[in-house]
């Protein structure tokens, strides 16, 4: 059930699984470089899966897609440039440092420092506290305590 | 008829749960014995309305009663046995009722095994727990009815997704729903504690069974999952930062956190503002874990809009729950003061440093997950998050988790010496990081994941058995150490668990090979030192679906080692075709196997994957859960009754 949406993308997407031998480069250390670039892009169309991973024929035109710009000799970053341009940010699974971005990177480092800077501040704190004393029962549970002793 | 007195005793339930969450808090409130006493009977029959209930469902869709609109959507005739039972929480509606059944349970055995609580706050336990009951039979009852009834009842149904037609996934969601729900005890807890006015030793107590248990749960369930989609997805992946995935995850990491924080409760009287607060937090992303499921917002955003209602709905409960737990914690947070005095090196501060640790990776999780949102609505950016991010983002905080985990463990409460603790730890850092620089030395040249990993993993497990010698004491120590209590044994077993599922993880990902050709029938090709010969491929008829069935004979240096049967399968009633793999399984690695479609030029697509130390990821997984059992089955539980006798003796306020 967890997972039936995200089924349900790859019901809609069907045949084709994922890459495909007639796809790949003939150069291993290009194809290396493709899957790499693949394993960052996002299929469209697909539930938060890449296009390395992907069934759907979207992600299969954008395997091909990838392998053209590499073949023509674009770097890594230069092909996820041109796939940028042509659909958006949202086409990298791994969402860029700029904007207002950086509170997303910076969201963990942050928290992680706040809470240091609790969990010490608290630690110092009963370090140096004193044994509070026993909280006193309340009337009821002087009577109860009474009833349990037998008396 | 059934179908009809099914429907009829949910409705029933929901208003016992109307009176169950209101007349035991008004009681609780006034001292009125008679209004407290309304909860436990209450209680015990919301729990079997319910379970009638999902029983009348499960009868539709076994005897394949198809005038009932959610079996035709989800069943056919043809489906084995065991599917049709799964499918009854293999949808929205019926995994809803599933859900409430769990809630229920969950009460009546607050009901049952509550004796020893006082009573105001047990009353106040059920009443809460009632009042969640009451939003979700609200939610069933009005916006996902399971027992919608077809005026034209068809021939046959539309068939369970065949991805689900799995024993793997049969179980999953019954175990995330226990882990899910089993939460909502501890916010009940919580918020009873909060109302009552009082936190201390025994509440510690009494709420970690039920995070204990909803954590081993919660375990289990996403072990079942990963290891689902790691053998039925086709390519071998087992966790892929999914909203959906994180959404169980999330809980997972606070549960974590809360049943380590709930020791400090208990044993030292500290920590319990934070604890509170952590309780009603894991609940709480429970609830958003719900949310993110049924109403699809994260996806994209577009598809709130598909079904408003129920989004809204849980939206609804959500802040409502949230809202109202969270104020009452603002206004009653300062009652709670801590009594433990310990110093900066000490057991105390470790658990800290966990939380610390887990809490804000929970937040890493929960940022990622939401921030395509946020950015969208708030910055107008269309983005993703995903793998790639979380990777980078999460990972070092189990990586910093895993490094303190074996010293924090072996820490003495109160006041601790580093140095006196590391002392018997010395071998095993020396030996972990010895077998981790073999592994460096060995793969020469790629990344450090793989290392790492075994370092974590060694240093892991034997910190683990070090601490658990360690308390041996000095003679007799094999006796000793089997006569040890079993949270010992649960927390060595638990923590070694981890140990080797972050041992699997690094080792997958570090280290796995993948091969992609066309293969002609009789042409062997070899991948990581295997040979592989694909001898031929059959068509084969199955109950329900048509299948494309492969035999490769697996061998390596000339000695056979399997056959195995990669099938691709066709179910033309769901229309849809599902990949089968066939693994080979082994101790040290896996060989994966997945046939594809056969090719122009002749010949078939096949992918083979050598997937080392797969199995350690689910193997520590059960280990985790074992390890959790173990401490719940700790004699302090089962003879908590004794204890509270003795606590009341020594004057100290057990009620």
């Amino acid at each position: 059930m967890k997972r039936l949406i995200f089924i349900l993308s790859l019901v809609l997407a069907v045949p084709a699984y994922a890459v495909q031998p007639d796809e790949m480069l003939s150069d291993p250390a290009l194809e290396a470089r493709a899957r790499e670039v693949s394993k960052d892009l996002r299929c469209l169309v697909c539930r938060n899966e890449s296009i390395d991973d992907s069934n759907a024929e979207l992600a299969r035109d954008l395997r091909i897609l990838v392998r053209e710009r590499i073949t023509a000799g674009d770097s890594n970053p230069e092909v996820k440039q041109y796939l940028v341009d042509r659909y958006g940010e949202y086409v990298l699974l791994k969402p860029l440092t700029g904007g207002v971005n950086w509170l997303l990177w910076g969201a963990g480092p942050l928290m992680l420092l706040i809470a240091l800077v609790i969990g010490i501040g608290y630690l110092r704190k009963r370090q140096s506290g004193t044994e509070t004393p026993v909280v006193a029962l309340s009337e009821e549970e002087q009577t109860r305590l009474k009833e349990i002793m037998g008396e | 008829m059934i179908t009809e007195l099914g429907h009829f005793a949910l409705i029933l339930a929901f208003l016992v749960a109307c009176v169950q969450a209101v007349v035991p808090l008004i009681g609780a409130q006034k001292r009125w014995p008679g209004w407290m006493a309304v909860a436990e009977p209450a209680a015990n029959l919301q729990f079997l309305l319910t379970a009638f209930s999902f029983a009348a469902l499960t009868y539709a869709f076994v005897t394949s009663d198809f005038s009932l609109r959610l079996v035709v959507l989800n069943s056919h005739s043809l489906k084995p046995m065991l599917y049709k039972v799964s499918g009854v929480w293999g949808n929205h509606e019926g995994s809803m009722l599933l859900w409430v059944l769990i809630l229920s349970l969950f009460g009546a055995m607050a009901a049952w095994f509550g004796g020893n609580l006082p009573p105001t706050l047990k009353a106040r336990v059920l009443a809460v727990q009632s009042a969640i009951s009451v939003a979700f039979f609200g939610f069933i009852l009005f916006t996902s009815n399971p027992f919608l009834r077809l005026a034209v009842p068809p021939f046959d149904g539309q068939d369970l997704n065949p991805l689900l037609q799995d024993p793997g996934l049969a179980f999953h969601p019954p175990f995330l729903y226990l882990g899910y729900v089993g939460l909502s005890m501890a916010f009940s807890f919580a918020v009873a504690a909060l109302i009552e006015g009082r936190v201390d030793a025994a509440w510690g107590r009494w709420v970690r069974p039920w995070t204990l248990a909803a954590w081993v749960f919660l375990t289990i369930g996403i072990g079942l999952g990963s290891w689902w989609a790691y053998y039925e997805l086709g390519w071998g992946g087992f966790w892929f930062w999914d909203p959906v995935e994180n959404a169980s995850f999330m809980p997972w990491l606070l549960a974590a956190a809360l049943l380590h924080s709930a020791i400090v409760v208990e044993k030292r009287e500290s920590l319990k503002s934070w604890t509170i607060l952590l309780a009603i937090m894991a609940f709480g992303f429970s609830l958003i874990g719900t949310f993110i499921v049924r109403s699809g917002v994260i996806t994209s955003v577009h598809a709130f809009a598909n079904d408003p209602e129920r989004g809204v709905f849980i939206l609804a409960i959500l802040a409502v729950f949230m809202g109202g737990a969270l104020t009452l914690y603002a206004a009653r947070a300062g009652i709670m003061e801590a009594k433990g005095i310990f110093g900066l090196v000490s057991r105390e501060s470790g658990l800290v440093v966990n939380n610390i640790l887990l809490a804000v990776s929970a937040f890493v999780v929960f940022i990622g997950t939401i921030w395509p949102l946020i950015a969208e609505i708030a910055f107008e950016r269309k983005l993703s998050v995903g793998a790639p991010f979380f990777n980078m983002a999460f990972t070092p905080f189990m990586l910093v988790l895993g490094i303190i985990l074996p010293v924090g463990a072996m820490l003495p409460w109160k006041r601790a010496s580093l140095r006196r603790t590391i002392k018997p730890l010395i071998p095993v850092l020396v030996l972990a990081l010895a077998l981790g620089g073999l592994a460096w030395a060995v793969q020469s040249g790629r990344s450090l994941l793989g290392p790492v990993g075994v370092f974590l993993g060694a240093w892991l497990v034997f910190g683990a058995a070090v601490d658990l010698w360690g308390r041996t004491g000095r003679k007799d120590r094999l006796a000793r150490l089997m006569r040890l209590p079993r949270a010992d044994w649960g927390k060595a077993v638990a923590h070694a668990g981890l140990g080797i599922t972050m041992l699997g993880i690094a080792g997958l990902m570090a280290w796995e090979e993948e091969d992609i050709r066309v293969v002609q029938l009789g042409e062997p090709w070899n991948v990581a030192g295997f040979t592989l010969e694909l001898t031929e491929v059959n068509r084969v008829q199955g109950p329900n679906y048509f299948s494309t069935m492969g035999t490769m004979e697996l061998s390596k240096d000339g000695q056979p080692i399997s056959t195995l049967h990669p099938e691709k399968r066709q179910y033309p009633v769901a229309r849809m075709p599902t990949t089968e793999a066939a693994i080979d399984n082994g101790f040290l690695r896996d060989v994966y196997t997945v046939i594809g479609d056969p090719q122009d030029g002749g010949g078939w697509a096949v992918r083979v994957y050598y997937k080392p130390l797969a199995n350690w990821i689910w193997g520590g997984s059960i280990l985790m859960a074992i390890g959790g059992a173990l401490s719940l089955s700790d004699r302090r539980y089962r003879v908590a009754a004794g204890a509270r006798r003795r606590q009341a003796m020594q004057g100290v306020p057990a009620e």
